[in-house]
């Protein structure tokens, strides 16, 4: 039987219109990308994670559920500050009873925008932002300009589903009715596709963004912005009267602009560029979001607790600085001593320091395939396929929060969903802690 | 005057926060209690005597005392936070968010001292003999007002982010500087002897800062102010030619920053 409406659990797009047939070990997968159709094929892929695993003398064994929940429980009971890392393949759900076990144990509590827009994040939070929903902008949006991000590879149907493609209610001619500007120092697809390509040096995009400003307060930015940006003062001025005489331009940033060199002070200057734009015309910015729900702990963290990632539990209350709380720090740093990590692979995308010393600590992780950090890892839980396996919320890219119901049940007798697991650990947690 | 001296007790595992380490903390308190005083190492609160011995010269008044760190306190955070008198002398490298907060007294370090040293600083005297990481006397993360007054020195480089939100003070650097070193800045004097990177003066709407090297990635928002010689800037007189700019241009139509680069 096909499953209609079912939410894509890959990228920061959510698309809510996936088709499902499921026959045995056949599964058939309709209007997916090749980012989504692969993810799906993982529910029936040989190398999935059927059973627990500990770690004994050196390597990894079969193990019940029970001593796997256990060893989980003592490694993150036991720890005297530990990290919860609570990777945005899940549930808000899931997420949710993470953070609260790290207010629990006094340790710290990060996501996967740690390492990705985390610093679009504090960008925010020293500028202020003005967004709109994807909706928003396809209905409205006359101009979309992809700053520092390439969604023809990394959220296939950004351009088709939310931006670009569609026929929206003021936009009823799709594609005809939309200008397309790319900032990026490569010549990317979307760069291809686009109306403009404004091919920046690598690491000058506050510059441009600077110099943007700067005409816009009526002053010609000085000479030497054309030298390090790469990009003429003409060219800087067309760029702008493109955005000042748009309907409705909405922007798109990437981690062009959150992880290259000036990072939150980037994002910054990027909010503070539409904020006066909409002086002139409506203007709109938001984050392509990499991971489907890495949206999600923003949310939730900052509703739960006042931060958006990076939350340490030390004294009682939380705390945010990222630098001196934030995963990648707290474990170069050797200033944690035990790490549970919920779907995410830590060891292939942290620095190596990092995973040196993840490989040092001990850890638990739930994933649902093997990997760098379950090769690591004193405990692997297998993990649960959200959105195909368990329901639960994810958060769009533009922050909308999406409730997604499964097409099929969890694989295993001992847990329903990753936010079943994590309720287990937490009991048993608390009851060592007692 | 009275003399406190702590000895490190060998290596430190978690970050310790010690922010009772202030003279004007210790002024008066016999040893016991001073030993007894709380730092916090991750969630648990641990005397002071866990991880220093403690030597006491006795003092009466706050104002008289004096600090000596002997050994590597580069695992202890917030020494000297929100300090108001006294001495404080670090005889190696020191955490972050060293002298935060103060408002007044004296600390001298002898080796490099990390992030967020001075962050908010309202007075007194900041010495580093060594470098010092990102955020030297900036705003905390999110408020656009830095420090306020006092002095930083630094004898090394330092990193990014330094005088972020300056108000007041003055703070100078006789080695390097990164990114955006006086961001924000609305008043209060930066001095940068070697280099920076980017970003210098970066929406900037008021204040000093001179740089006596070259900048790799000038702001684009300062506009040409014409030349000075041997300009007087807040207290201090430079000597050689400078050209001088105002901004920055990008985060206002009226900004009073000023930027005076010496000529090469
Ligand atoms: S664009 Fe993203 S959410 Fe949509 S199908 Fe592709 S991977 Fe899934």
């Amino acid at each position: 039987m096909a499953s209609k409406n079912i939410i894509c659990p890959v990228c920061g797009a959510s698309c809510d219109d996936i088709q499902v047939e499921m026959e045995g070990k056949s599964l058939t997968v309709k209007n997916a990308c090749k980012m989504g159709n692969a993810k799906f094929q993982e529910i029936v892929s040989s190398h999935r994670i059927r059973e627990p695993l500990c770690r004994e003398g050196g390597s990894l064994r079969k193990a019940s559920w029970n001593e796997a929940i256990e060893r989980t429980a003592k490694i993150l009971a036991n720890a005297k500050r530990p990290l919860l890392f609570l990777g945005s393949e899940t549930s808000c759900e899931a997420m949710e009873v993470g953070i609260h076990m790290a207010e629990f144990l006094a340790g710290i509590a990060d996501s996967n925008s740690t390492v990705c827009h985390g610093p679009t994040a504090m960008g925010i939070q020293e500028a202020g932002r003005v967004g709109a929903t994807a909706g928003q902008s396809k209905s409205r949006a006359d101009l979309t300009v992809y700053w520092g991000s390439n969604p023809l590879e990394s959220m296939p149907r950004h351009m088709s589903r939310y931006a670009v493609y569609p026929r929206g209610y003021w936009t009823k001619r799709g594609r005809f009715d939309r200008t397309v500007i790319t900032v990026d120092p490569r010549r990317s697809i979307t760069a291809e596709n686009s109306d403009l390509h404004i091919q920046l040096k690598p690491n000058s995009d506050y510059e441009l963004l600077s110099a943007l400003l700067s005409l816009l307060h009526g002053k010609r930015p000085h000479p030497s912005v054309e030298e390090v940006t790469g990009i003429t003062i003409a060219e800087m001025e067309e760029m702008l009267s493109m955005m000042k005489s748009c309907k409705f331009g909405a922007i798109y940033v990437g981690l062009g602009i959150a992880s290259s060199y000036g990072k939150h002070r980037n994002a910054e200057l990027a909010f503070n560029l539409v904020k006066e734009l909409n002086s002139y015309t409506k203007f709109v910015i938001g984050a392509l979001r990499g991971h489907c729900n890495v949206a999600g702990f923003n949310q939730i963290a900052s509703y739960l607790y006042g931060f958006p990632f990076g939350l340490d539990f030390a004294r009682g209350y939380p705390r945010y600085n990222p630098g001196e709380y934030t995963a990648v720090d707290v474990l170069r740093e050797h200033d944690v001593d035990a790490a549970f990590i919920l779907s995410a692979d830590l060891v292939s995308h942290f620095p190596a320091a990092c995973a040196e010393y993840l490989a040092e600590i001990p850890v638990a992780c739930i994933d649902i395939a093997p990997c760098p950090t379950t090769m690591i890892s004193d405990v692997v839980l297998p993990g649960v396929i959200d959105a195909m396996e368990s329901d639960g919320t994810f958060y769009r890219l533009d922050d909308v929060p999406i409730y997604f119901q499964p097409f099929t049940n969890s694989p295993f007798s001992f847990t329903e969903s990753n936010e079943d697991t994590m309720k287990q650990i937490f009991e048993r947690v608390k009851e060592i802690r007692k | 005057m009275a003399e406190i001296k702590l000895v490190p007790k060998g290596k430190i595992g978690i970050t310790v926060e010690a922010e009772v380490i202030r003279p004007d903390v210790f002024a008066g308190l016999p040893k016991e209690e001073i030993e007894a005083l709380h730092v916090w190492q991750g969630p648990r609160e641990l005397p002071l005597s866990e991880f220093f011995e403690v030597e006491v010269r006795a003092g009466e008044t706050p104002v008289d005392t004096k600090i000596i760190i002997d050994g590597d306190v580069s695992r202890v955070k917030r020494i000297g936070q929100g300090m108001k008198s006294g001495k404080i002398e670090i005889l190696g490298n020191v955490g972050m968010h060293l002298g935060a907060e103060m408002a007044g007294g004296s600390i001298f370090v002898q080796g490099s001292a990390g992030s967020w040293t001075g962050m908010e600083m309202k007075g007194g005297l900041l010495q580093i003999a060594g470098d010092a990481g990102d955020h030297v006397g900036s705003a905390y993360r999110g408020s656009w007002r830095g420090m306020t007054g006092g002095q930083i020195q630094i004898e090394g480089n330092a990193q990014s982010q330094l005088g972020g939100g300056l108000v007041g003070g003055s703070i100078i650097v006789a080695g390097n500087v990164e990114n955006f070193c006086g961001i924000r800045q609305s008043g209060g004097l930066i001095l940068v002897k070697g280099n920076a990177v980017r970003g210098l003066g970066a929406e900037m709407a008021g204040g000093i800062i001179a740089i006596f090297g070259e900048i790799k990635q000038f702001c684009p928002g300062f506009i040409d102010a014409g030349r000075e010689e041997n300009p007087k800037v807040g207290e201090l007189q430079l000597e050689g030619k400078f050209n001088k700019f105002t901004g920055d241009f990008a985060l206002s139509k009226n900004p009073k920053g000023l930027l005076y680069c010496r000529e090469v």
